[in-house]
């Protein structure tokens, strides 16, 4: 038995009575303001269907299973991962602030440079960068080898770090990670009004108090935002830390389904996963309390950048090559060297199809994601009711999920919709409609946006959250419809905030493995799986060429999007 | 023809009727958890010699089975093919399958390989030898699985982490032949043995012993093959100083699994999907396996790669594999309690 048959009528039942309940409340918020309220509600449902179906399974009951997990392992779940949210947070914010702060605000040699580099790691999945460099690092690798070639080592003779392990995890996940902090802090610290800072400077502070106390606290939200995205990817990583053998709860999840066989208990962690994503929320809100951040001033000028030299500039330099380096040049170089070797026989029409299917998948997804966030963030602007409030959060927490959990909740009601459908019309009208959005595009693209569309929204969100409350209220007294003010006032403004949502689906969804290899269709592959199959045949140099090519396809969005951050922010200064 | 145009199908079916039914494509549906690599050729080859096209769709087997299970008597799936018996168990239990009536295949594989009731068939057998460093390590040293739990070999084995459903099975092979109990106190001595914490997968094991960081690595043989034909250099010579040891040879055998294929309960194309089950236990297919991924043919007469013929012949542990899939929960409790990572 693997999902008892009890389930879908008490998921179904669940799924009823919260949708009533749901509908209701926004009808009742709908008096205030028009359609917008019970439309961005009823979306939200839909999108958070998925994570409700997960939610779903806490009402079956799981058996003893919960006494031996909490006897044996699941210590070891929670402590994990507790220590790789952590080891990532550490890592990402050092990362990601300390770099976004030295390229806007500094000068130094390859500042410029490093401004759209210091992106790339982004383009590398987290799972390639493990197989990487424990090909590199681990005791059986090129450097350990040749350490005991110079000195005569043998096993057990010397200490060398352990790649493959929670350090090791973290410090992966936090390389291809820290682009997130980099990118929304570097937009924050470069829209920040000059104004505040050159206030701060005669005030007598230094540049290092002006960071700490007028800058760093300014970027906060954006921080948080990215901080945020970064811990829910570590939450919902599964290739990383089961290649590295450290159990979190991701990895107790796919045991305790597939192994023990047992997937009310595998949901119930699953929900308890949501559950520290929940705590993680509800602490910056707490953090934050009433501070608004918007700009009151229209003055952006271009910031004059302090000179650094010297000692202070080699540093700098340093500073910014070490994630780049690590991040991006020595996995890629390895994955380019593996590539060589197998370059004869990989590069044929089936490999530019993967590639095709890659890109047109990640673009449409992209697409679909931004609509969905500006409708969302804008309507939550519009009427931050607490219906509303809630129903765009859970839409949101998809992205703690890991995939292959966000598509099983795909499969449940979507098969039980359409079964059901097909037994009433056979028994009504004799009539079969079979399946007719299980294993399509469909469904996987929904998969995406449950997956994705925190990514979007956090993105749009932080854009909107800059823009002063003033600026609505006096379109709206000019007689703007809540529709024109966005797409009239908003989106221009936005613009920046508008790619950096389509660009970092983009890349996201290039990267995506569990969902795409459950829900695709037929004969339907992408570079990801390609990657995966090869992968988990363990053939890391036959995976390489199509891993290449997810990165060199992601590359490009994301100096796209480096480029359009900084003329956005040369278009706000003249 | 995608499945997604199947009443569209049947509805110019119904236009062409009076046309012979050879001259009309058909097809077969197939959720498989063998790699597009690993499965793709032999397919490709039928539908060259039959006609029937085969449309594909690759994954892991647990999820592929959960779709199949939540999409139910409306799934356009006609096959499923895992690479572990467990699973198929798993799916004859979620009574995703049926029983499959073919003479030729009942003929051509052993009892052992197929499911009682005739709900799914083995294609091909991987074993799980023990591997050892020629160095360091005399093959009359080794004995058996048991053997493995002996302090002597304290700090000295590599085995990857028992989240690997191979590693399930072999500890289901255990419990099904002597006990649970007397299996934990076993589990117990190896995960004392090891020379590092279970990671990584068997290629791991096999380099890193190669490295001179254990003696002894337990791995699928067919990964061991893979090495030994590698195009990379570090692979044949990291496999080229390991030898493969045959346990259990005095007793039961060595511990077997299959990768194996279960017709669905919804299956529209029975009759091709049998016939496509036959060809893949042809000798043509039989001998493919062997040669390109170095898995053992499910029929034993069925001649083996010069690789997988060096290492000589070997028992196969005769225990229906069925047993494997009604013990994987209990194995998975039991490293549990091991603490076997």
């Amino acid at each position: 038995m693997i999902i008892p048959p009890l389930l879908p009528c008490l998921g179904a039942r669940f799924l009823v009575t919260s949708l009533l309940f749901m509908t209701s409340a926004a009808l009742i918020a709908e008096k205030r303001s028009g359609p917008w309220g019970p439309s961005i509600t009823a979306l939200a449902l839909v999108l958070a269907l998925p994570v409700l179906v997960v939610i779903g399974f806490l009402f079956v009951p799981a058996g003893e299973v919960w006494g031996h997990l909490a006897a044996t392992v699941l210590r070891d779940y929670v402590t994990n991962s507790l220590g790789l949210m952590l080891g990532v947070t550490i890592g990402t914010l050092i990362g990601g602030v300390g770099t976004a702060w030295l390229v806007s605000m500094c000068r130094f040699p390859g500042r410029g440079l490093f401004e759209w580099a210091l992106l790339l790691p982004m383009a590398m999945p987290a799972y390639i960068i493990a197989y990487t460099y424990t090909g590199l690092l681990d005791f059986p690798g090129p450097v350990q080898t040749l350490l005991r070639g110079w000195f005569g080592w043998g096993f057990g003779d010397y200490w060398f770090p352990e790649i493959r392990s929670l350090e090791g995890a973290a410090i992966m996940l936090s390389l291809v990670l820290y682009p997130y902090v980099y990118l929304l802090a570097r937009a924050a610290f470069l829209s920040q009004s000059l104004c505040v800072l050159e206030v701060s400077r005669t005030l007598g502070n230094g540049p290092w108090r002006t960071f700490f106390t007028v800058a760093l606290p300014l970027a906060r939200p954006a921080i948080a935002a990215g901080l945020s995205l970064a811990l829910m990817e570590t939450l919902a990583d599964y290739g990383t830390v089961q290649y590295f053998g450290v159990a979190t709860f991701t990895t107790g999840i796919f045991r305790t389904w597939f192994g023990l066989n047992n997937p009310a208990a595998a949901a119930q962690l699953s929900a308890l996963l949501l559950g520290f994503v929940f705590l993680l929320i509800a602490m910056e809100r707490l953090s934050r309390r009433r501070a608004r951040y918007h700009d009151t001033s229209q003055r952006h000028q271009t910031i004059r950048r302090l000179p650094l030299r010297g000692w202070g500039a080699a540093l700098a330099l340093v500073f910014c090559l070490i994630p780049v380096a690590l991040g991006f040049l020595v996995p890629a170089g390895q994955l380019a060297v593996w590539a060589l070797t197998v370059a004869d026989t990989s590069f044929d029409a089936a490999f530019w199809n993967l590639v095709l299917h890659s890109l047109g998948l990640a673009a449409v997804a992209a697409l679909l994601a931004l609509a969905l966030a500006l409708v969302m963030g804008y309507g939550r602007r519009l009427l931050p009711t607490r219906m509303v409030n809630s129903a765009v959060r859970i839409a949101g927490m998809g992205y703690a999920v890991p995939g292959t959990v966000i598509a099983v909740g795909v499969i449940i009601p979507f098969a039980w919709i359409e079964n059901s459908l097909d037994a009433w019309m056979r028994a009504r009208f004799g009539l079969s409609t079979g399946l007719w959005l299980s294993g399509t595009l469909i469904a996987l693209l929904f998969a995406y946006l449950v997956r994705f569309l925190a990514v979007s929204l956090q993105t749009v969100e932080s854009g909107l959250g800059k823009i002063k409350p003033a600026m609505d209220e006096s379109a709206r007294s000019m007689g703007m419809r809540p529709g024109e003010v966005l797409r009239r006032v908003h989106m221009p403004m936005l613009r920046g905030s508008l790619l950096t949502a389509l660009l970092l689906v983009f890349v996201d969804v290039l990267k995506e493995l569990p969902a795409t290899l459950i829900l695709r269709p037929f004969n339907f592959n992408t570079l990801a799986v390609r990657v995966y199959e090869l992968a988990a045949d363990e053939r890391l140099a036959d995976a390489a060429p199509a891993a290449l090519a997810i990165v060199l396809a992601g590359l490009l969005p994301v100096i796209l999007l480096s480029r359009s951050i900084t003329q956005s922010r040369h278009a706000q200064s003249t | 023809m995608s499945p997604t145009h199947r009443s569209l199908i049947a509805a110019s079916l119904a236009a062409l009727s009076t046309l012979p039914l050879q001259a009309l494509a058909t097809e077969v549906n197939i959720y498989s958890a063998r790699g597009e690599e690993l499965i793709k050729p032999l397919l490709d080859r039928f539908t060259a010699e039959t006609g029937v096209r085969v449309n594909l769709v690759t994954g892991k087997a647990d999820a592929l089975l959960q779709r199949l299970q939540s999409e139910g008597v409306n799934s356009p799936a006609d096959l499923l093919i895992t690479t572990d018996a467990g699973r198929l168990y798993r799916a004859k239990e979620a009574g995703v399958t049926q029983a499959v009536t073919s003479e030729r295949l009942n003929a051509a594989i052993p009892a052992a390989y197929r499911d009682p009731d005739g709900h799914w068939v083995g294609l091909s057998l991987r074993a799980r030898p023990i591997l050892y460093v020629r160095d360091k390590v005399q093959p009359a040293e080794l004995s058996s699985y048991e053997d493995l739990a002996d302090p002597k070999w304290k700090g000295r084995i590599c085995i990857r982490s028992s989240d690997n459903v191979y590693n399930q099975s072999l500890v289901a092979s255990l419990i099904a032949n002597q006990g649970a109990e007397a299996t934990e106190a076993w589990a117990k001595g190896l995960v004392g043995n090891l020379a590092r914490p279970p990671k990584g997968g068997d290629r791991d094991q096999i380099l890193a012993a190669a490295a001179g960081q254990c003696d002894l690595a337990i791995a699928n043989s067919y990964y061991f093959a893979g090495m030994l034909t590698s195009a990379e250099t570090e692979q044949r010579e990291a496999a080229g100083k390991l030898g493969l040891f045959w346990p259990n040879q005095e007793g039961r055998g060595t511990h077997v699994n299959i990768s194996g294929a279960a017709m669905t309960i919804s299956a529209h194309n029975k009759d091709e999907a049998v016939k496509l089950l036959e060809y893949l236990a042809s000798d043509a297919a039989q001998t493919w396996y062997a040669e390109t991924n170095g898995e053992f043919p499910v029929r034993p007469e069925v001649p083996v790669s010069a690789t997988l013929a060096a290492w000589g012949e070997f028992k196969p542990d005769s225990l229906n594999l069925e047993r494997l899939g009604e013990l994987n929960g209990e194995a998975v409790r039991l490293m549990d309690r091991a603490g076997w990572k």
